[in-house]
């Protein structure tokens, strides 16, 4: 998967709280989910974001609440992948069951600046400023977590490895 | 080599020998909790999914907590499916508005977790249950449909970091404070995606109510699970609660530990979490005079019976500052009933506190209390981001129920080391169970 995006920058700790407001948690429809993305956090964004943008952040990204729709309304606003030097584990796993690409990535806050192109190789861990030419090399995805956004989520994943009697298959991921 | 508490329960639960930090597993799930917002948040995944019956190993709970009594059509309309749900489903399980009460102590008190157990739950402070030994972390509505429809889920074995804390609390001092100096020690990620195993004399000194108060924060350093191992206080607690036969897991002497932390609290004073987030933590004494509209005294982590008891203990036979609101709800039915029985209701609302029904309500930013602008308040809850309680210009501070209901006294916050601690003649950190 080649992702290639233009770059939104935020900091450390940003929380579920700003990134999709507690007074919305009753709404899982997805078009007006996307509409709130980040909302307390940049207004600017849910203006101006377009489809295939990135979103680069510092550490701990997506702490606080396990609301999945503060993954869901990045997804549905458009963004291709997420790059941050940490993020929250109820983040983390949200964003790659609902199919949304996150990689752990060291220094990318010295990598690039809001509105650099970037281009992301999700299966190589390898991230290329298009501007600059700087690069950055990181550990992939564990396989097991390649397969589940191959599929675009958890949920298409499970589902084909269900047998028709409503059981999953084979028993281990052979993931170390 | 030796397993951690965390790694013997999810080899078990995965069907293996061993497991390592790192590897990736998917795990027998034992208790799935869901409550009002996990519940309607479920229906679209597990229609994608396609499964329609639930595993017969799996016990499901389903308390509504969030957005009751609905105060909006909308948060109606998921009561709503709410319920349907657990009929359709035939949940036995199932608590809702009057019957149960905030999950993460309704789950606990009517059984619903023991020892070396995994409990998933759509709620991020599911590491409460880690007080009793169990793993207990939070997801959102994708793996709770898998575990729902599955019986199992894909997780990550963390590492596991053992913290030590040894010393006697002082009596102006509870786990809250422990909780926060954790904070203050490793910011909003120092634990990010570990399991934190919190052992030593204080620990084992401290109620399960206290106990729950910290593995409930331990969520805000970014942990996966916070365990403390089985005790007798543990098995006393569950006696008459659960049935179901359990087994106890504890860290073998070769375990490998990621980290290892050792705190002394003997000389902990009171803490503060000041805006806008929870580790920016500072001594009370040391913030300087800080008025307040309003004292918070709710939540999943200090609404119990130990933190209400804390606080009536402050507050009887005196009255709330004329311009703060003191908001009170006991975190469940049980606890309230108890709090009734014991005066704890009445001394609150002589001191011209408000009680409100057992609801996470303003915690979570949705009714009984949200902040207006420019206000200020003191709270015993869990979060203190910008816009979690209301207004995204107001300002929260985090601290234990005894600074909450001194302060609430003063108009201004305050440490409770003067006041007087103990009510109804009992010992405030005697718990009833």
């Amino acid at each position: 998967m080649i992702l290639k995006g233009r770059v939104w920058r935020y900091g450390d700790n940003v929380d579920t709280d700003v990134l999709y407001p507690s007074k919305y948690l009753v709404t899982f429809d997805l078009s007006e989910v996307g509409k709130h993305a980040l909302e307390g956090l940049d207004p600017e964004f849910s203006r101006e974001v377009k489809a295939g943008d990135i979103i680069v952040a510092g550490r701990n990204f997506g702490c606080g609440s396990a609301r999945e729709q503060a993954a869901t309304a990045i997804k549905a606003a458009g963004v291709s992948v997420m790059l941050a030097e940490s993020f929250s584990r109820t983040f983390y796993r949200n964003a790659i069951n609902v199919g949304l690409p996150v990689l752990v990535v060291p220094g990318i806050g010295k990598l690039c600046a809001k509105g650099d192109l970037l281009e992301v190789r999700l299966e190589e861990g390898r991230i290329r400023n298009l501007g600059s030419g700087s690069e950055l090399q990181v550990a992939p995805l564990p396989d097991f977590v390649l397969q589940i956004l191959a599929k675009g989520g958890a949920i298409p994943y499970y589902r084909e490895r269900m047998a028709p009697h409503g059981r999953v298959q084979d028993k281990t991921t052979g993931v170390r | 080599m030796g397993m951690t508490l965390t790694e013997k329960v999810m080899a078990r639960n995965s069907g293996r020998e061993s497991v390592s930090p790192g590897e990736i597993v998917e795990a027998a799930v034992n208790v799935a909790m869901l409550h009002d917002v996990g519940t309607p948040g479920v229906q679209e995944p597990l229609k994608a999914l396609g499964v329609s019956t639930i595993p017969s190993a799996l016990e499901v709970v389903i308390i509504q907590d969030h957005f009751v009594p609905a105060p909006t059509v909308k948060a109606a309309e998921n009561i709503k499916l709410t319920q349907e749900y657990g009929e359709r489903m035939g949940i036995e399980n199932y608590y809702g508005v009057g019957r149960g009460g905030i999950c993460h102590q309704v789950m606990p008190e009517k059984g619903h977790v023991r020892p070396g157990e995994i409990i998933i739950g759509t709620d991020s402070h599911t590491t409460t249950y880690g007080a009793f030994g169990a793993l207990g972390t939070g997801v959102g509505v994708t793996d709770m449909a898998i575990v729902l429809g599955l019986g199992k889920l894909w997780l990550r074995v963390p590492g596991t970091v053992r913290v030590e804390i040894t010393g006697v609390l002082g009596p102006a001092v509870s786990a809250k404070d422990v909780a926060l100096m954790l904070l203050k020690e490793f910011g909003e990620d120092g634990l990010l995606y570990d399991s934190v195993e919190l052992v030593g004399p204080a620990i084992d000194s401290l109620s399960m109510d206290s106990r729950m108060c910290l593995c409930d924060m331990a969520v805000e350093m970014g942990a996966k699970f916070a365990v403390v191992p089985p005790d007798e206080k543990t098995r006393r607690y569950l006696q008459g609660r659960t049935r179901k036969p359990f087994s106890e897991f504890h860290s073998d002497p070769d375990a490998r530990f990621e980290r290892s932390f050792q705190f002394d609290v003997s000389n902990l004073k009171p803490l503060v979490a000041i805006p806008h987030s929870p580790s920016n933590v500072e001594e009370l004494d040391r913030i300087g005079s800080v008025s307040i509209d309003q004292a918070f005294l709710v939540s999943c982590t200090n609404g119990r019976l130990e933190d209400l008891r804390i606080a009536a203990g402050i507050l009887k036979g005196k009255k709330v500052h004329p311009r703060v609101r003191l908001i009170v709800a006991p975190a469940s039915r049980d606890v309230y009933l108890q709090a009734l029985d014991e005066g704890l209701i009445r001394t609150f609302v002589e001191a011209e506190g408000t009680v409100t029904p057992p609801t996470c309500g303003a915690c979570v930013g949705g009714h009984l209390g949200l902040l207006a602008s420019g206000e200020v308040c003191i709270s015993s809850s869990n979060r203190n981001f910008r816009g979690r309680m209301g207004s995204k210009d107001a300002a929260v501070y985090l601290a234990s129920p005894a600074t909450v209901a001194a302060s609430a006294l003063a108009g201004k916050i305050v440490p409770a080391c003067r006041a007087k601690r103990r009510g109804a003649g009992r010992d405030p950190r005697e718990v009833l169970s």
